[in-house]
């Protein structure tokens, strides 16, 4: 069967031309969004649209990405790692070493640059794991703008540094008790709240969810990974790298490593979902490899549901990847092929957790111990003369006490 | 297209110089028998149009009170096929009350679009309103429905200026769909002299009639929006109605039925003093 994606991408020769302005990625985005919202969304993509050919908005975000953030993040060779598994040179991103301690505020400020020359005056976000909450905190702190995150329940119970964090920030945190009080819940309220208030407010959505331009958007203000990896991979090995891999919840850390390779046919590309209890239970949060295409949160992609078309409640260890849903690039790039998509269990998340930690002395966020564990299958079976690039999108320190729990040890 | 129940029954209305009162419950609340029977006996309590909801997981342009309503049926069953039952069921003794679907377009992708027009058509659904699609996504499912002789129901905003107008009112039929607020369903009430200035601006692009909801509350309330308006849409109310007749397992009480009705009533009669 030859889908409406392999035609698409037939004729334009590139998985780097999407969305087209109807924001689809084949038959994926796009912008479902109630009546209220759509005329705020088309502002945004019109404001989008000129911002980034704006040299002054430009030089201001690499600026505050060089000097705030601490850009460019470390192309770091994980000796230990890579001797352990025997295989393949292994390179990690660092992304973890960024302000706030993950890839979340690429992304943030970008679009808080975009509000203030919106003249908006409030600032709502979603947040899972937390990270993109207290990333969008601190730009709001930095920027002087009131915030407002909304947050599952069960989320801030298993987040609380980074519930703390935001509140210090001077952030207002909504707890979200409809649903499984998680992800997709918060971004439920998140889009209620801005109904509501149209005028006065931005929503920084984070991740490359939701309607149009916010796919394209965020995967363009995260690409800089991709491109610092490139650049960096060239410096160091005269050449690209083989290999890809990043974890994914909604797919923004991917999306950024992987955009600037799509079109260097001699890299692979490999996304690691939250294979929760297995994809064989109902508990996961593999939109790709267990959910079908359906429309939710503005966009169609891959969803986790039920033959009457509800969504069902994504299951993961890690809260930043627990959402139902996906990217719809990340579908469109499945579709077609150019991605390989995988999981990997609680359980195996938690083993590269330690594993990494004990023999780099870096600890590593739940999220992309995901995308670690993947490296143990498929590193040891690759020459070694074979680069390896894994995206480090998020360090532990908010993960230490869940992950205590986990490992039944009282740290009080 | 051909002329529909809505089409008829707004026609009767303007003869008789009467204004429409549109009632909302979600299809199977809080169960698909007790829905049943509040579905039968809202015409006889002065619903002029059932607007039927479609339950589904993630209401994101409701309140608290329809997304509460939204869980109770799914937690009691219904699906949309079972949804579109209850219209074949309530069609069996009532051919003239439109009835119009409302929801989110996720479960009507998954039974299958050309699938839900037919068997929609069958049952006796007159119109669709469906939130999350936009005139931008017209192709999805707003003009294969209009082609089937279903009236597609367009919501008007705030925000939808007058240069947008034109296009949201391109493919609308049956009724337009004034949202008299910017927010969800079941939140701040509306205020008189915005809503009569916002129906007159929506009156300037169309000739069909337009319903007002959005934070109507009482009879009071009702009255006043239906003086300025073709007609009145009321959901939240009637659903807390509902929420309040459950007993203390969330099961519907001897009083589900009736309360619920007397409350249509009431916000009936109000519409009808416009
Ligand atoms: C460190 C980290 N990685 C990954 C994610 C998942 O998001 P995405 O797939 O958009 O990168 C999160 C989300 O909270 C996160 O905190």
């Amino acid at each position: 069967m030859i889908s409406e994606t392999e035609l698409a991408m037939s004729k334009a020769n590139s998985y780097t031309t999407g969305p087209d302005e109807n924001g689809r990625f084949g038959i994926f985005g796009g912008r479902f969004v109630a009546e209220t919202l759509m005329p705020l969304i088309l502002d945004l993509e019109k404001a989008y649209g000129a911002a980034r050919q704006d040299p002054a908005f430009l030089d201001q975000l690499q600026d505050l990405q060089t000097h705030y953030v601490g850009r460019p993040s470390p192309l770091y060779f994980a000796e230990r790692l890579t001797e352990h598994y025997g295989g393949a040179k292994i390179y990690l991103k660092r992304d973890e070493l960024n302000h706030t301690g993950s890839h979340k505020i690429n992304n943030c400020l970008g679009q808080i640059l975009l509000a203030k020359r919106m003249g908006k005056r409030r600032i709502i976000a979603e947040t899972g794991a937390g990270q993109h909450g207290v990333a969008v905190a601190t730009v709001a702190a930095r920027f002087g703008l009131p915030c407002t995150v909304f947050m599952g329940a069960t989320d801030i119970e298993r987040q609380k540094p980074n519930v703390f964090r935001m509140k210090l920030l001077g952030a207002e945190i909504m707890p979200v008790t409809s649903g499984a009080g998680t992800l997709k819940d918060a971004m439920n309220e998140a889009l209620r709240d801005w109904v509501t208030n149209v005028d006065s407010t931005f929503y920084i959505i984070g991740t490359v969810a939701g309607p149009h331009p916010y796919p394209a958007m965020v995967r363009d203000f995260q690409s800089i990974i991709g491109q610092e990896t490139k650049h960096q991979m060239l410096e160091r090995e005269g050449r690209l790298p083989d290999t890809l891999c990043a974890c994914i919840g909604g797919g923004s850390n991917a999306m950024g490593l992987f955009y600037p390779f799509l079109d260097d046919e001699s890299v692979d590309i490999i996304g690691v979902e939250a294979g929760g209890h297995g994809i064989d239970t109902p508990e996961h949060a593999a939109s790709l490899a267990g959910g079908k295409p359906g429309v939710l949160h503005g966009n169609r992609t891959y969803l986790l549901q039920d033959d009457d078309g509800q969504i069902t409640e994504g299951h993961s260890i890690s809260a930043g990847l627990d959402y139902p849903g996906i990217g719809p690039e990340h579908a469109y790039l499945k579709d077609t092929g150019r991605v390989t998509y995988v999981s990997a269990t609680d359980r195996e998340a938690l083993d590269a957790f330690q594993l990494c930690t004990k023999l780099e002395g870096i600890i590593p966020a739940l999220e992309p111990s995901h995308a670690l564990s993947h490296l143990g299958k498929i590193a040891p079976n690759l020459p070694s003369d074979h680069l390896l690039v894994m995206n480090m999108c998020g360090r532990g320190d908010k993960d230490v006490f869940s992950v205590a729990e986990h490992l039944n040890v009282d740290i009080g | 297209m051909q002329q529909t129940r809505l089409d008829n029954t707004f026609k009767h209305l303007g003869e008789s110089d009467t204004k429409a009162f549109v009632a909302f419950v979600s299809a199977g609340d809080p169960d698909p028998v007790t829905s049943l029977k509040i579905m039968h006996g809202l015409p006889t309590a002065g619903a002029d149009i059932i607007e039927l909801g479609m339950p589904f997981t993630d209401p994101m342009a409701d309140g608290p009170s329809i997304q509460a309503s939204s869980q109770r049926a799914l937690k009691a069953g219904m699906t949309l096929k079972g949804t579109l039952d209850m219209v074949r069921q309530f069609r069996t003794d009532n051919d003239e009350t439109p009835i119009v679907l409302m929801g989110y377009y996720n479960p009507i992708y998954i039974y299958g679009v050309d699938a839900f027009i037919y068997d929609a058509k069958q049952a006796g659904v007159d119109g669709l309103i469906i939130v999350d699609l936009p005139p931008e996504e017209d192709e999805e499912l707003c003009i294969p429905a209009l082609n089937a002789g279903l009236n597609f129901i367009r919501l008007a905003t705030p925000t939808t200026d007058d240069a947008r107008l034109p296009e949201v009112l391109a493919n609308t039929s049956g009724f337009v769909y004034y949202v008299s607020i910017t927010g969800i369903t079941g939140s701040a009430s509306p205020k008189r002299n915005v809503v009569e200035e916002a129906v007159a601006r929506v009156k300037r692009h169309t000739d069909l009639p337009v319903a007002v909801g959005f934070g109507i509350r009482t009879a009071e309330q009702a009255e006043a929006i239906a003086s300025v308006a073709d007609g009145a849409v009321v959901g939240s109310a009637l659903v807390d109605v509902i929420a309040e007749s459950l007993d203390s397992h969330g099961r519907s009480s001897p009083e589900t039925v009736t309360e619920t009705l007397k409350k249509a009533q009431e916000l009936a009669d109000g519409v009808k003093r416009a």
